[in-house]
């Protein structure tokens, strides 16, 4: 890290934020490249936050033609021009956020993510994935995982007042100052299929609701063969009939997972943008003390519930069999 | 998510934003985003480099343009059928008065300091509209919700004071970095470059002594033809050497205290600079004048050697004095005078050397001179959701379910952003409630300048004050009074209480008003013969006013302004000298202000949340927002 210092310029523009996180943590996060699957708000959110922030790069995908409905929550597109010019989202995407700051090399990768090689995966520091299928996140993960760097590998879905991060840092050690002296700390974190598998009945008693009822949604998204997102108030029965499945599984009293919060998971198909203004900041903040070892990363999911107002952190693992 | 009633309210609403800085840029896109149609944003700053990292409304080519016209141009890029009014003016500006605050439906604060705050707060009671209050520091950030009547206004709560010291730390025995800055920037810096006829403590120790109160007299005076880095060691040598023998010579003071080191140039640099750096001249002809330019020390972020700081101490004087004498005598410091910053740089550093404290970078020492504030642009993001989140509330009137939300750096018990019941209006808060204040003040010596400036401006915070007693007028500012009137209040500033047209004595009771924030207040005037000049250098006392002392703990306060608040641990924050006398030194009561003070931290953070963080399966008591409500006081 050493030997390469900050330029003038990105001591001024930097100015502000080298204050909080200082010179090294800055120099860090320029040499760092980001990958980001899946151009919604929320993720929309997240890259303007780490442009701004200064990393080195940032690669986007999806695919997908930008629509009218893809406009909603997302203000890195712009109305007409894109439109007509038949852009994918994450085309549309890369233009504006290459404004925010050019010291960032903002790119697109195209292609169907769940074929890429862990090689692909390699180049990165932190990958991000939005809007998929369990199957896709639990496979990138793993992909992630096998390689023996590190990569800071996260998901993040908003359903409307509603939104998680999911964090998987494998093995990651940093050093914090307590008072005078500097502590070494080591946080272990389990892969996301690992985590998710964790039973029910042996999380803490007051874990967020939240988390089951993500879950039920996911699997039956999942069981269905939807795309993430892809639900509605119609869904309901079905979705009932599963969580009594899961909670019967988990040995869990079927209160653990209101109906009133699961409906409004299932009518939250598009994003509430404050929601995502926030889980967008929190995920940026995860990732850029990730890359530049400053700070407590949290471990491993954050639920925020725009109805209450709470961010809570919930450390969801498997208990240990040895 | 949005039920057909949230979506209709807020299409209806129409908003005012007040800055359109950090937390303004993101609150502005989300209310974009999330439907709005109708906002009005207030904002008098132009932009600068430094807010491009966060501000993110804003591109190079805007720097120096109006941040509330930049802004609206931006979001109308992606937006372009909603209306979006810039206004690019100060929000005290007399148009926006109680008439105007009426035509919104809330108002949402982005605000950087106190006094605007303060101001805004009062304008949404007088006109009844909901304020939604903001501010970030680094990590930390906080929204809170006011509603006259049913939650505490802004003010309802004290604010810390801006952290003093006392001027024999500052002007003697310095212990910190910050007393080193606080001198070099408020004492030397002024005393060489700034108004000539202030007051300046300088020399307070050495006054001591007899003829060298004539002697420092002299060895700031620049004499005509004199050899300008003479002039530079002779500085160096009185303040770094000759002062600090003085000091030394009261035994006293450094019984308890390690003895500084006297610094002479000579012992520094044997070597005269000029023939060292012959060719600077035309190396600084055009542009910025800065001594790190051609002195090759490029990192801001460096430590200097001693001799590096003399070097740039000495050649930051001699470019003063040669290029830019016409500022010479009207100069105050600026952060964003590099050359300034250099030379208080370097004099804070060689201090520090002779007090044996750690010297700082120039870029350190610029954030602790200039008060910068930590900003990032995650946190602002952040508050900026939360703040609409509660402002659609407000349009629903979902009066059971307005919160006070925290964003934390540390989770406390498990909760990064923290949502806390609103507070009930503080029953005995002089600004959302009638209570009368009372003042103790000597009737017969204090005059009535002394009260409209140390009270009614400074403590009360009103910019357009008028005093009554009864139906007399005492005392009025404005833009159309008769010039009689004028001349009369002129001479009723000059006037002892007791010597007022219609005499202020024990028991009068006064009412201050301020006709454009229409807000007024009565204040009790209760006689009192003497004054504590050390612990009441006002020479008068406001009771029922409260203000915060200074936080002691390590919590760093939440600023409440993201662009110029700022989150340097506490003792490095707004600084004021507190004359106190700390020894023999004679002081004069006065209170000087040291620096464009924003001192508008809230600690309202519930402290003791932390404690019991250990363990998950300690379940989360649904009770804790009273919990963290009486952890708060």
């Amino acid at each position: 890290m050493n030997g390469e210092e900050l330029t003038e310029q990105e001591t001024a523009l930097y100015d502000r934020q080298i204050r909080v996180w200082g010179a090294d943590a800055q120099r860090r996060l320029s040499k760092s490249h980001i990958l980001v699957y899946g151009m919604k708000g929320t993720v929309a959110e997240f890259c303007k936050n780490i442009v701004l922030a200064g990393v080195g790069s940032v690669t986007l995908m999806d695919d997908h033609a930008v629509t009218d409905s893809a406009l909603s929550a997302n203000f890195l597109i712009l109305p007409d021009e894109n439109l007509s010019h038949g852009k994918t989202l994450a085309e549309a995407c890369c233009d504006s956020l290459k404004e925010f700051n050019p010291m960032v090399h903002v790119s697109v990768e195209k292609g169907d993510i769940s074929t890429f090689g862990v090689e692909f995966f390699e180049k990165f520091d932190a990958v991000v994935i939005s809007c998929c299928s369990l199957a896709k996140k639990k496979l990138i993960n793993q992909k992630c995982r096998k390689l023996p760097k590190r990569i800071s590998f996260y998901t993040v879905d908003c359903r409307g007042s509603c939104g998680e991060i999911f964090v998987d840092l494998k093995n990651y050690k940093y050093s914090k100052k307590k008072l005078e002296e500097t502590i070494e700390c080591q946080l272990e974190y389990p892969s996301f299929e690992d985590a998710i598998a964790a039973p029910w009945k042996a999380l803490p008693k007051r874990v967020s609701k939240l988390y089951f009822g993500m879950r039920v949604i996911e699997q039956f998204e999942d069981i269905e063969g939807r795309n993430a997102g892809q639900t509605s108030i119609a869904d309901l029965p079905g979705v009932l009939k599963l969580r009594k499945e899961l909670c019967e599984t988990n040995s869990v009293n079927e209160s653990q997972v209101p109906d009133a919060l699961l409906e409004r998971l299932l009518i939250g198909t598009s994003e509430f943008p404050p929601v995502c203004a926030v889980i967008g900041g929190i995920l940026g903040q995860e990732v850029i003390k990730a890359i530049s070892g400053k700070g407590d990363p949290l471990k491993n999911f954050f639920f925020f519930d725009a109805m209450d107002g709470k961010g809570l952190i919930e450390d969801i693992s498997k208990p240990r069999h040895s | 998510m949005a039920s057909e009633e949230q979506i209709s309210a807020i299409k209806r609403a129409k908003v005012l934003m007040v800055g359109a800085g950090g937390i303004g840029c993101e609150l502005l896109k989300t209310l974009a985003l999330s439907g709005f149609q109708d906002i009005h944003i207030i904002d008098m700053d132009t932009i600068e480099v430094s807010n491009l990292n966060r501000q993110f409304l804003f591109r190079q080519s805007h720097v120096g343009q109006s941040k509330a016209k930049a802004s609206t141009f931006t979001i109308l890029r992606f937006r372009p059928k909603i209306s979006i009014t810039p206004y690019h003016a100060n929000v005290k500006e007399s148009r926006f008065n109680v008439d105007f605050f009426k035509e919104f439906d809330v108002v949402l604060n982005g605000l950087d300091n106190l006094d605007a705050r303060r101001h805004v707060n009062r304008l949404c009671l007088a006109a009844d509209v909901p304020l939604v209050e903001s501010g970030t520091t680094g990590f930390l950030g906080q929204v809170t919700v006011h509603l006259k009547g049913k939650t505490e206004c802004y003010e309802c709560q004290p604010k810390p004071a801006p952290k003093t010291y006392p001027v024999c730390t500052i002007t003697s025995t310095p212990s910190k970095f910050i007393h080193c800055i606080v001198w070099a920037k408020d004492l030397l810096f002024a005393k060489l470059f700034g108004d000539k006829n202030q007051e300046n403590d300088l020399n307070v120790r050495s006054s001591d002594t007899g003829n060298s109160s004539e002697h420092s007299a002299d060895v700031f005076e620049y004499r005509k033809d004199e050899d300008i880095e003479q002039y530079g060691r002779r500085i160096y040598d009185h303040v770094f050497g000759h002062n600090i023998e003085v000091a030394l010579s009261n035994e006293e003071t450094w019984k308890n205290r390690n003895k500084p080191r006297p610094i002479y140039s000579k012992d520094v640099l044997p070597v005269k600079m000029t023939e060292k750096n012959g060719d600077t001249e035309k190396d600084c002809a055009t542009g910025d004048v800065s001594v790190m330019a051609f002195l090759s020390l490029k990192n801001p972020q460096d430590i200097w050697s001693l001799a590096e700081n003399s070097r740039v101490f000495l050649e930051a004087l001699r470019l003063f004095f040669s290029k830019r004498l016409k500022d010479i005598g009207n100069l105050t410091f600026d952060k964003d005078d590099q050359l300034a910053v250099e030379f208080v740089t370097a004099a804070a550093n060689i201090r520090a050397s002779s007090f044996g404290i750690p010297l700082h970078s120039l870029f350190e020492a610029k954030g602790i001179a200039g008060n910068i504030v930590h900003a990032v642009a995650t946190t602002n993001a952040i508050i900026a959701g939360l703040i609409v989140i509660e402002a659609i509330k407000v349009l629903k009137k979902d009066n059971n379910n307005y919160r006070m939300t925290y964003c934390l750096e540390h989770p406390s018990r498990k909760l990064l952003l923290m949502p806390v019941e609103p507070y009930e209006p503080n029953k005995s808060c002089y600004v959302c409630s009638e209570t009368p204040l009372s003042l103790e003040v000597n009737t017969h010596h204090s005059k009535l300048r002394d009260f409209v400036e140390k009270i009614v401006k400074g403590k009360l915070g009103m910019n357009f004050p008028v005093i009554m007693q009864g139906a007399s007028i005492l005392y009025e500012v404005g833009e159309d009074l008769e010039e009689d009137m004028v001349a009369i209040y002129a001479a009723n500033l000059e006037k002892a209480f007791s010597e007022l047209p219609s005499s202020v004595i024990s028991g009068t009771v006064l009412t201050v008003e301020d006709l454009q924030q229409e807000f007024s207040c009565s204040i009790n005037i209760k006689h009192r013969e003497e004054f504590d000049e050390e612990k009441e250098p006002d020479g008068m006392v406001l009771c029922g006013w409260v203000e915060a002392p200074v936080d002691k703990d390590n919590n760093k306060p939440i600023g409440n302004g993201e662009s110029t608040s700022n989150a340097l641990p506490s003792e490095e924050k707004d600084v004021e000298i507190q004359e106190m006398s700390g020894g023999t030194e004679t002081v004069t009561g006065k209170k000087r202000k040291l620096s464009e003070v924003d001192e508008s931290k809230k600690q309202k953070k519930p402290e003791k949340l932390d404690v019991d963080d250990e363990d998950d399966e300690l379940v989360i008591s649904d009770d804790w927002e009273s919990l963290a409500k009486k952890n708060r006081v």
